[in-house]
């Protein structure tokens, strides 16, 4: 018995926006994924566009690694507008 | 390699902490078959759901019904592949799952093992049997798993309008004629006992329960659940001009909530075994539609592959 | 005539759009499940705003439901192809795609039609039309070149459902009256598209197009086949049985 890959599913909701996963769906090829991602996930105008990637081909970090990946980010303030101080009356800044 | 108890603290930690659970994180085993059970046994439902509605769709006795309740069996065609992919990533595949159900070894929701012999059944599941099973869901979408917490906003979010349309079914029968309203009555009198036996047996008796609260794969107990759903149906039931099919049903000022008769339990069970009216049939339908179905996927894949052998030879070409 | 003209069309998307519907619930895959009922609600959407207007140029108070429920079998006036069973899949795609052919080339004349209403529906048709047929054509050509059984299946059901497809382009009084009047279709322009679109599919398929032998006609005149008896027996059950209810 032949099973149908499994796709995931990203949808851009209205143009200007990024696509976003919103989940899986099984097809047999990538135009039948478009479609079947059509038929499914866009029965309420949900989105403008999408994207099918097949699940194999996603290579995801590992959550074991997640306090090398992201914790060293969190005591770099000077990344964010707010680290810079500056006198109230500037304005648009 | 760091040991299993100080895993299962940090875990539970997080779980303790709302932080959801990802598919790549760890977690116990027993949480993940226990997710495993439940987010399949809810996939089926739904697919199992389509067939008592599904039976009537050739019947509808107008287009705005028929284009109302064909939306609304397909809404179930959904939910049921969202669960599935919901499923999925914890390593188990939709075929798996299907072949569990086909052979008789996974569960679904017994109410659908009730024969839907009228059209006021259609409003009253959806008034009834979508009444309890939403009360459920909303609990859901808080689950402590992710992907079963997504998948049950999307379904909550395109379920609302599945109960606001069983009720309109059975406003319009309850102001229609005499016969009508007679056929509205014995819906309700069929679908009440059946739908309050949804939220699974008492918390004294129910053998996963405690644990699934400790994991937050649940949110609140069957008894109250069913209290939740009580407390709002006999409201709602004053509208249509019905009596609810329990004559000890009356409003507690003490507890602040419905006093209800007791359960035929033994139904329940029986019903779970294999005993009710459809289990037979609803479970044959599903075989059927799989297994005639099966040269129809053999043939996408074949196709597929030819193309892609297709391509490559093309691309060896240029 | 242009009650009976709205009516063909109208009849043709009811009835479709019911039997596509039976496959609710027991489609081969999930994904397909949800596709065919897509298909099938725009089929009957199709089919409500022709009625109402159909049941606004006849000017005598009858309404949608009207139309669809309480008429009996001979004043129906759909094609025979569109009221054939579901069969297997294989069938249903076949059935699918020769009507979705016809029907994609005939919104497509029809939105220069000079009555306003029946342009405006076919121009919004048009656009769920053209991914039926898009749909159609793929599983033509996926479920045609896939398997030795699929080849075997599609080619017995185009066999057993070509006798139907001449009947599309055989024009009726109605749609006679409707082309002289600017309000139809010329369906030898129909016609040529069809067969365009029919043979280049079919080869892509590996199918074999069966040769234009005798035609099944009458639908159009009310005369069917058996099968509709029994879908207006079952569709029509509630209101017959309880006469003049709402519902």
């Amino acid at each position: 018995m032949n099973n149908w890959p499994l796709w995931e599913v990203f949808l851009r909701s209205r143009q200007g926006l990024h696509h976003k996963h919103v989940g899986s769906l099984h097809a047999a090829d990538e135009k039948m994924a478009i479609e079947n991602a059509r038929d499914v996930y866009t029965r309420r105008s949900e989105g403008v566009s999408i994207w099918v990637v097949e699940s194999k081909h996603i290579h995801a970090s590992s959550p074991d690694e997640s306090e090398a990946l992201y914790d060293p980010a969190n005591d770099k303030v000077y990344r964010h507008p707010t680290f810079y101080d500056l006198p109230d009356e500037i304005k648009h800044m | 390699m760091v040991p299993i108890k100080s895993l299962e603290e940090k875990f539970q930690a997080a779980v303790d902490a709302e932080i959801k659970i990802e598919p790549k994180d760890w977690m116990p085993d027993a949480y993940r078959k226990t997710l495993i059970r439940q987010i399949s046994q809810h996939a089926h439902s739904e697919i199992v759901g389509m067939l008592p509605e599904g039976n009537w769709i050739s019947r509808a006795p107008s287009l705005r019904r028929k284009v109302g309740l064909l939306a609304k069996v397909q809404d179930e065609a959904g939910h049921g592949l969202y669960l599935y992919s919901a499923c999925e990533t914890l390593g188990i595949d939709r075929e798996e799952l299907f072949e569990q159900l086909n052979t008789g070894k996974a569960k679904y929701s017994s109410i659908f093992n009730y024969p839907t012999t009228t059209w006021a059944d259609i409003g009253a599941i959806g008034w009834l049997v979508d009444g309890a099973a939403i009360m459920n869901q909303v609990m859901l979408c808080r689950t402590s798993y992710g992907p079963y917490a997504r998948a049950m906003v999307r379904i909550c979010k395109e379920e609302s309008f599945h109960q606001r349309q069983g009720f309109e079914i059975l406003l319009t029968l309850s102001k229609g004629s005499e016969e009508q309203r007679a056929m509205l009555q014995d819906a309700v009198d069929r679908w009440w006992w059946p739908s309050l036996m949804m939220f699974g047996p008492s918390d004294k008796e129910s053998t996963h329960s405690a644990q699934s609260m400790k994991w937050k794969i649940k949110r609140k107990s069957n008894d109250e659940l069913r209290q939740q759903f009580v407390d709002a149906t006999v409201e709602q039931a004053k509208i249509l001009n019905v009596t609810l099919p329990d004559p000890e049903l009356k409003w507690n000022e003490e507890r602040g909530h419905y006093d209800f008769g007791p359960i035929d339990w033994e139904e329940f069970w029986n019903v779970v075994k294999g005993n009710g009216p459809c289990n037979k049939e609803r479970l044959a339908a599903r075989v059927k539609a799989h297994d005639e179905g099966a040269w129809v996927r053999d043939a996408a894949v074949a196709f597929a592959e030819k193309q892609a052998k297709r391509r490559a030879e093309a691309n060896k070409v240029a | 005539m242009q009650l009976e003209y709205t009516l063909q069309i109208a009849d043709n998307a009811l009835i479709l759009g019911h039997r596509l519907s039976e496959w609710c619930g027991h489609g081969p895959i999930l994904e397909q499940d949800i596709a065919i009922t897509n298909i099938a609600l725009d089929l009957i959407g199709q089919a409500r705003s022709l009625y109402q207007y159909a049941a606004e140029v006849e000017g005598k108070g009858r309404t949608e439901d009207d139309l669809a429920y309480l008429r009996i079998g001979t004043q129906f006036r759909n094609t025979l192809l569109v009221e054939q069973p579901k069969g297997n899949f294989g069938t249903t795609i076949v059935r699918q795609f020769l009507f979705d052919a016809f029907h994609f080339a005939f919104y497509q004349e029809l939105c220069n039609s000079k009555d306003e209403t029946l342009a405006a529906v076919a121009k919004k048709s048009l656009k769920e039309v053209t991914y039926h047929l898009r749909f159609s054509s793929e599983w033509v050509i996926r479920l045609g070149d896939g398997t030795a059984e699929s080849h075997e299946k599609m080619q017995t059901a185009l066999n057993d459902l070509w006798a139907y497809t001449g009947e599309l382009f055989k024009a009726s009084d109605a749609d006679q009256w409707a082309l002289e009047n600017g309000i139809g279709v010329d369906l030898e322009v129909v016609k040529k598209f069809w067969e365009e679109k029919v043979s280049e599919i079919l080869k892509m398929a590996t199918l074999e197009q069966p040769a234009d032998g005798w035609m099944q006609t009458g639908g159009k005149q009310g005369r069917h086949t058996e099968h509709l008896g029994y879908i207006l027996a079952e569709m029509q059950y509630l209101q017959r049985a309880y006469p003049g209810q709402e519902w």
